[in-house]
């Protein structure tokens, strides 16, 4: 009876281990985001988003770092998403069996994984070396280089679950291959595939190392593509590890912003998953 | 970041379920319904060719030839732009390459294993940079292994039902948030908090432990490795947990249920059965955080202090590969330091890519199985 | 039909066998290892188990036939309260094993299924060597020296008629064997505790004949020690291993008795109907 004593104690020993690591998981995630709310809000105004960003020391807002985010991060969406669709339809309909498709997916997901720092160095030696000087449109092409294998994987993926009997359907009217793609494929994947370009546009969302050494950082309002332009993370950069109370303020608040557009996205793409039927 | 992606609750990938039985045409699906279609292509084709112009089968004929032209050209489209994914990966290595050949060229291996960082002299050495990386990353894991086990093994064996989905999704929106994000909280919350609480505990429990007491030294600054690689856990920790119970749950309910019925704990079950079944993904799960853990940025730049040495104490400020570059790169003066930066950069990517394509080969053998 | 015919002679043969032997078993003077009664059982909120009570007599091997979906797994997953690992499951009434009922809350489960063991319809071989699946459930319960570790794996091992294909692999991996293997492999792993009732779900179902033939004169040899409940859609099989059957229809039990009688003739016309294959 020993033994079964000992058994026991030590399956409640563990299992309460287990529900130690909840315990924390999720208690960082409500600090985390208790900390942000509270901090954040502090420093929320109509200032925010009218005023540009200020000179150390004095009062301001975050309208061109918001600005600037926006541009860049469609920019980005809009130069990665076409090029992601496209990969991942060719990955689950024209070459769904071939070698190819093998290895651009083992390289997709390697590229999914990759550290962003390094895709800003990337962009950097092709884009703002030859340009000679920082611009938004690197900005934007480094995010598009993030976003396109978030698309690849989630493409494909959506694409897969779509049964072939409904493409074989389609078929047997006589379209043809793309049109049957374009319209039926797409259509059945839609909702998982809107998905997949708002978890992308999360993803970019809060991304600060590309952009510290493609787009730069801008203390202005601009929207020339050819130049440097400001950015919520990297405002967050600079401002947070400076000594400024006012300039610190206006980190946490738009650590605020960025984080809440991000759990908005997160939730948007989850709701839509759960709305296709089938699960 | 594959957590991040929409999750398939219970489904087996269609990826596995191996070719067709009966091969189709090149690009069909392989179904019978496809070869007849073609075969009428064909005979209508015939009919076409014979045709005279503006009749019926004449604008039939510019009709499919169009379908065609469409067809061919989506279907180059797409192709394309599979290449282009690649070339995307070749021309990442292809400029981190060029870029840090004047590097290269001046340092050669040392690099590796030389400590000194000095912009002024420009003597660049990595070593100090790839210690903290590993350190920082080697921190991270020890802690947050253990709890993403834990995690997952409660959503899957003890969490009750109702609870479980939205658990799992409070655990990834971990994952979304974004790293500068866990940066300033670091930075701000933490790193004051184990200054004032914890650091002056730790220095001064093992101040008489022989060879501990120089890995706990203090002052304590706050910021530093060990903060480094606290916050790093906290980020890798919903990868490792989330792959870890996609994992878990395929394993068989009739296995779990033969060990219960030999008279198993739970425990039991899921350390003799459960873990053993799903090592391999396990281990893949664990690579894929520590790919993670070694590329991350924002987070380690903002709480690890940007000291380029190596220090014994874990609570002295450090710095990693990313976070030098985060830190240095847009003051980086003279073509030689910019290289050395490059050539850091070279350095993790060929380590990440390294462990992250092990992780990734590690599952797909796990989801090969599954999906038999 | 010969598929009928077939059953009857050897019902009828058991009886033979039987009437040779000091007279032929009948129900009172045998006393029952497990008395199941008035079990109900709920899925949710849908009955599956309407109020069942059957006997299980010791040393003997009870069958359990019907139809698809009549709930004889269900009964068979009571009685080691295997149900008790998902939440919207629930029995009641009582399952009487040597005067205790083991449905009550204080049960302790882990013994329980230490006494009452199972096989199922898949092999389940754990991902470890054959001499670590064998050893594993005796590992859990007791701290024994290797040499008599080794004995007791060896005697679990004759006992699932497995030690002679694998006594020189014991350290091979359990899922190298053949499917016939492995379920002999479970069978030995549930024997190595010892436990007084065995649990059979179909044990055979996944099998080819030659490996079902093998399990079937496990299972003879296997009453010398343990009361055997068995599930078998296989009318034939029931026939043939068991001394008691009980057949059962929608949550129902509508016959038990000996073998010999429930196959020759049936007092129910549902069970001479499912017998002679005008349903099922």
């Amino acid at each position: 009876m020993a033994i079964y004593d000992t058994r026991l104690r030590r399956d409640k020993f563990y299992l309460g281990l287990c529900y130690v690591a909840v315990a924390i998981g999720l208690g960082w995630l409500a600090i985390i985001l208790a900390t942000l709310l509270f901090e954040g809000i502090r420093g929320l105004s109509p200032a925010v988003f009218t005023q540009m960003t200020p000179p150390p020391g004095s009062e301001g807002g975050l309208l061109n770092a918001i600005a600037g985010s926006l541009i860049m991060t469609f920019l980005g969406v809009a130069m990665g998403t076409p090029l992601g669709m496209l990969a991942g339809t060719y990955m689950a309909e024209y070459g769904r069996y071939s070698k190819l498709t093998i290895v651009v997916r083992f390289i997709n997901d390697i590229l999914l994984s990759a550290p962003s720092i390094v895709i800003g160095l990337f962009v950097y030696e092709v884009m703002v070396v030859r340009m000679g000087h920082f611009s938004a449109l690197a900005g934007a092409v480094s995010l598009a280089v993030i976003v396109v294998p978030v698309v690849v994987r989630t493409t494909e993926d959506m694409l897969l679950l779509v049964p072939d009997p409904l493409r074989e359907a389609a078929s047997a009217l006589g379209l043809p291959r793309a049109i049957v793609i374009a319209r039926v494929a797409y259509r059945a994947a839609r909702a998982g595939l809107i998905t997949g370009v708002l978890l992308a546009i999360a993803r970019i969302s809060g991304e600060t190392a590309p952009l510290l050494f493609t787009a730069l950082n801008n203390q202005f309002f601009s929207t020339n593509l050819n130049a440097p332009m400001a950015s919520l993370p990297a405002v967050i950069f600079q401002f947070a590890l400076s000594p400024y109370k006012e300039w610190q303020q206006l980190a946490w608040t738009g650590a605020l912003l960025i984080t809440l557009a991000v759990l908005a996205l997160s939730i948007a793409a989850r709701v839509l998953q759960m709305g296709r039927p089938g699960k | 970041m594959a957590p991040f992606l929409p999750r398939h609750p219970g489904r087996s990938h269609p990826r596995m379920a191996g070719p067709p039985v009966v091969p189709g045409p090149a690009g069909g699906y392989g179904s019978s319904t496809t070869q007849s279609y073609r075969e009428n292509v064909v005979a209508n084709h015939l009919a076409i060719d014979n045709a005279g112009p503006g009749s019926a089968e004449a604008v039939l004929a510019k009709a499919l030839a169009g379908f065609k032209l469409r067809d061919n050209a989506f279907h180059l489209l797409t192709l394309a732009a599979a290449w282009a994914v690649l070339i995307l990966l070749g021309g990442v290595i292809a400029a981190l390459v060029v870029g840090s050949v004047p590097a290269i060229k001046a340092f050669g291996f040392n690099f590796l294993w030389t400590e000194g960082w000095n912009p002024v002299t420009e003597k660049f050495g990595a070593m100090a940079a790839i210690y903290g990386t590993v350190v920082t990353s080697i921190i991270a894991m020890a802690i947050a292994v253990p709890s993403a086990f834990g995690i997952a093994i409660f959503l899957t064996e003890l969490c009750p039902y109702p609870l479980r989905r939205p658990i799992g999704i409070a655990i990834e929106l971990l994952a979304g948030i974004p790293s500068i994000i866990y940066g300033i909280w670091g930075l701000f919350v933490l790193a004051p908090f184990l200054q004032e609480h914890v650091q002056p505990g730790l220095i001064s429990a093992f101040a008489n432990v022989p060879v501990l007491s120089g890995l706990f030294a203090g002052p304590p600054y706050g910021i530093g490795v060990l903060t480094a690689g606290v916050i790093l856990a906290i980020m890798v920790l919903p990868i490792v947990s989330s792959i870890s119970r996609d994992v878990f749950e395929t394993v068989p309910a009739v296995l779990k249920e033969a060990a219960y019925g030999v008279g198993c704990t739970t425990w039991e079950v899921v350390r003799s059965v459960v873990i053993p079944y799903t090592r391999v993904g396990l281990i893949g799960s664990v690579m894929l955080g520590l790919g993670r853990a070694l590329g991350e940025t924002m987070a380690v730049t903002f709480v690890i202090g940007n000291a380029h040495r190596i220090a014994p104490s874990l609570l002295a400020p450090g710095t990693t590969i990313s976070a030098t570059i985060a830190n240095e790169f847009t003051e980086a003066v003279g073509d030689l330091y910019t290289s050395a930066l490059i050539a850091l950069g070279l350095i993790l990517f060929v380590i990440t890519f390294l462990i992250i394509a092990m992780a990734q080969y590690m599952l797909l053998r796990l989801r090969r199985r599954e999906g038999q | 039909m010969s598929g009928m015919n077939g059953v009857t002679n050897l019902a009828q043969g058991r009886v033979a066998e039987e009437a040779g032997t000091a007279g032929a078993p009948t129900v009172s003077n045998l006393n029952p290892k497990v008395a199941i009664r008035d079990l109900k059982f709920y899925y949710g909120d849908s009955l599956a188990l309407k109020s069942i009570s059957v006997p299980l007599y010791a040393h003997q091997v009870t069958a359990f036939i019907g139809p698809s979906g009549c709930g004889k797994s269900t009964l068979l997953r009571v009685l080691n309260r295997m149900y008790d690992l998902y939440p919207n499951q629930r029995a009641e009434g009582e399952v009487i094993l040597d005067g205790v009922n083991i449905l009550r809350p204080e049960q302790d489960l882990n013994l329980l299924r230490a006494r009452v063991g199972m096989v199922f319809q898949k092999p389940t071989p754990f991902p470890m060597s054959i001499r670590d699946n064998v050893a594993f459930g005796i590992k859990l319960y007791q701290k024994l020296p290797k040499a008599e570790l080794r004995d007791r794996v060896e005697a679990a091992l004759v006992q699932a008629a497995l030690w002679d294909e694998v006594k020189d692999q014991l350290n091979a991996s359990g899922l190298s064997l053949s499917g016939g293997q492995q379920q002999r492999l479970c069978i030995a792993r549930t024997v190595a505790i010892q436990p007084e009732v065995i649990l059979l779900d179909e044990p055979c179902s996944a099998l080819d004949p030659i490996s079902t033939a093998k399990i079937e004169e496990t299972i003879d040899e296997l009453t010398e020690n343990y009361t055997i409940a068995i599930v078998t859609h296989n009318m034939q099989q029931a026939a043939r291993v068991s001394e008691h059957t009980a057949f059962m229809y929608l949550g129902e039990l509508i016959e038990f008795g000996v073998t010999a009688q429930i196959f020759t003739s049936p007092e129910k016309k549902q069970t001479q109907n499912y017998i002679t294959g005008r349903f099922g």
